[in-house]
């Protein structure tokens, strides 16, 4: 893109995984979410986690961001990860650079967010209050508070769900554009499967708190996989849906 | 003139024979086709011309003699006897100190509300030591202590700051927790997932999430300021507003009684002013408060 990315992907220079889960356990109770789970994420790997509602891919993801204790297993990240919600969580009381610059412990968080929401295309509201904002704009601010950590791991807990179908299609070529960019390892927690297929490298399946299924995303003009395997995964009869 | 009349009598019998659904009909339709025909000025206007009017009934009424000075003093009446009272008498005194009496309450009861309010908002060891003990003393009327204030303080200084700063911390005290308790858990998660610190997190989230509650709090705690402050200063006091009016019943001075009752009031709509004005100012950001932009 442009050239202050630069210094942002010098992480791609280092090397190591992004993440990696071993043996991962997480029960409420005793009711157990998640049964020794294993997953490697690499630097700058996309990954989307499909699952139905209540597999526990939200508890991995949340596990993962550290906002959960864990019952069992090792999860070792180089840093700490960023987080974008379902719902934007921006800080109503504070102008789009603050809500970017957010827990930023550097001088010029200023200038940082400033670039962070121009790579979003929004450099030009830096002064402006999160309610001036569609749910769009308002999604691609959180995508640039969590960019401008710097992190080596993204997770992303259904970012677009709540978006209309032409904003979330938009949403996918900027989310594309800057994970290329930043090349973090990416973690989609979704249920939509077309998304799943247009952006992953890696796509998972979960299945009563386990890894049930995974698929490797064609590269090099090979047949990509059908949506109707994927829902079949997923246990949805794809010919009666259409 | 009779339409007015009309429309009074309208209303009180409505208010009599408490016809919710056939007032509420009326009043949904009314505004939007009122906007559409005097604009949001016009409708201003229209709001100021009911008082308008009774204050010149009441003019009138004095002026013709048909009340007697004695029971209620016309409105120029009242204004002449305030220009006096400023420019011989000791009405400015009086009023910078009941305005200081409630200054220093407000105050002390602000510090003493918002810092509990604080401290039980974070901690729940704080709040189980402190909580039940201030929703007791809540319970009660706080100008029924009122008696026993005068035992231990007199009729001093002191009493009277005690009193209004007793009024005050109420209010700020529970808006406060209420404030602090009601910040999104979302946010806060948002919040640990960006790294902050603990007192990041407080001077980030959790204050800046509770002002629109401690505010609603300033503005109930400066409408009990003021009344600790009137109901304080009409038990033996040598200065203030309510001494003025103490000493003009003693001679029947209706004309100085009504005029301490206005100044009242414009203190209040001040206090009130004030407080609107703070939250424009610190709650810009929020959908009901700020300016558009």
């Amino acid at each position: 893109m442009n050239a202050h990315v630069a210094p942002l992907s010098a992480a791609l220079f280092e090397t190591g995984p992004a993440v990696v889960v071993s043996n991962l356990v997480r029960r409420y109770g005793s009711r157990v979410v998640i049964e020794k789970l294993n997953l490697r994420i690499e630097r700058g790997e996309f990954v989307a986690l499909l699952g139905e509602s209540g597999c526990g891919k939200t508890t991995l993801l949340r596990a993962l961001a550290g906002l959960d204790p864990i019952q069992g297993g090792r999860i070792v990240a180089p840093r700490r990860p960023a987080v974008v919600f379902q719902e934007h969580r921006l800080l109503p009381w504070d102008s789009l650079w603050r809500n970017v610059s957010l827990g930023l412990q550097v001088p010029d968080a200023r200038e940082r967010a400033a670039e962070a929401l121009t790579e979003v295309g929004l450099g030009d509201r830096l002064d402006d209050w999160p309610r001036n904002l569609s749910g769009g704009q308002a999604q691609r601010v959180a995508l640039a508070r969590a960019l401008v950590q710097q992190p080596e791991l993204l997770l992303l807990d259904e970012p677009f769900a709540a978006l209309d179908a032409l904003t979330r299609i938009r949403m996918h070529e900027l989310v594309r554009e800057l994970v290329a960019n930043h090349q973090p390892g990416v973690l989609l927690v979704t249920h939509d499967v077309d998304e799943a297929i247009a952006l992953a490298d890696r796509i998972l399946v979960m299945r009563n708190g386990a890894i049930a299924f995974e698929h490797r995303a064609a590269r090099n003009g090979s047949t990509p996989i059908s949506r109707s395997e994927l829902l079949g995964e997923l246990g949805v009869d794809s010919h009666s849906t259409h | 003139m009779s339409n007015l009349e009309l429309s009074g009598i309208d209303r009180a019998a409505i208010g009599a024979n408490s016809a919710p659904s056939a007032q509420s009909g009326n009043s949904a339709l009314a505004p939007t086709a009122a906007n559409r025909k005097l604009g949001a000025r016009g409708l201003q206007l229209l709001s100021w011309l009911a008082p308008m009017v009774l204050v010149i009934i009441w003019e009138w009424l004095a002026q013709a003699g048909w009340l007697s000075p004695q029971v209620l003093p016309a409105p120029s009446k009242v204004i002449r006897t305030a220009f006096k009272l400023a420019t011989t008498g000791t009405l400015l005194n009086d009023l910078v100190v009941s305005l200081l009496r409630a200054a220093a309450g407000f105050a002390i009861g602000t510090a003493v509300g918002g810092g509990l309010g604080i401290l039980v908002g974070f901690s729940r060891i704080a709040e189980g030591l402190i909580d039940r003990s201030v929703q007791m003393i809540r319970a009660v009327p706080f100008l029924a202590v009122l008696p026993l204030v005068i035992v231990w303080l007199g009729v001093g200084e002191t009493q009277k700051i005690f009193l209004v700063a007793l009024g005050v911390t109420f209010p700020i005290y529970i808006n406060t927790v209420l404030g602090i308790r009601q910040v999104d858990p979302k946010l806060l998660e948002l919040g640990r997932v960006q790294g902050l610190s603990s007192l990041q997190q407080i001077r980030r989230i959790i204050l800046p999430g509770a002002l629109p509650s401690i505010l609603t709090g300033v503005r109930y705690a400066l409408a009990t300021a003021w009344l600790a402050l009137v109901v304080a200063e009409t038990i033996g006091a040598q200065s203030g507003i309510g001494f003025l009016a103490m000493d003009a019943r003693e001679f029947l001075r209706t004309d100085v009684i009504v005029l301490t009752i206005v100044i009242y009031a414009l203190i209040g709509v001040t206090a009130d002013g004030i407080a609107r004005f703070l939250e424009r100012r610190l709650l810009a950001w929020h959908p009901n408060y700020g300016a558009a932009r």
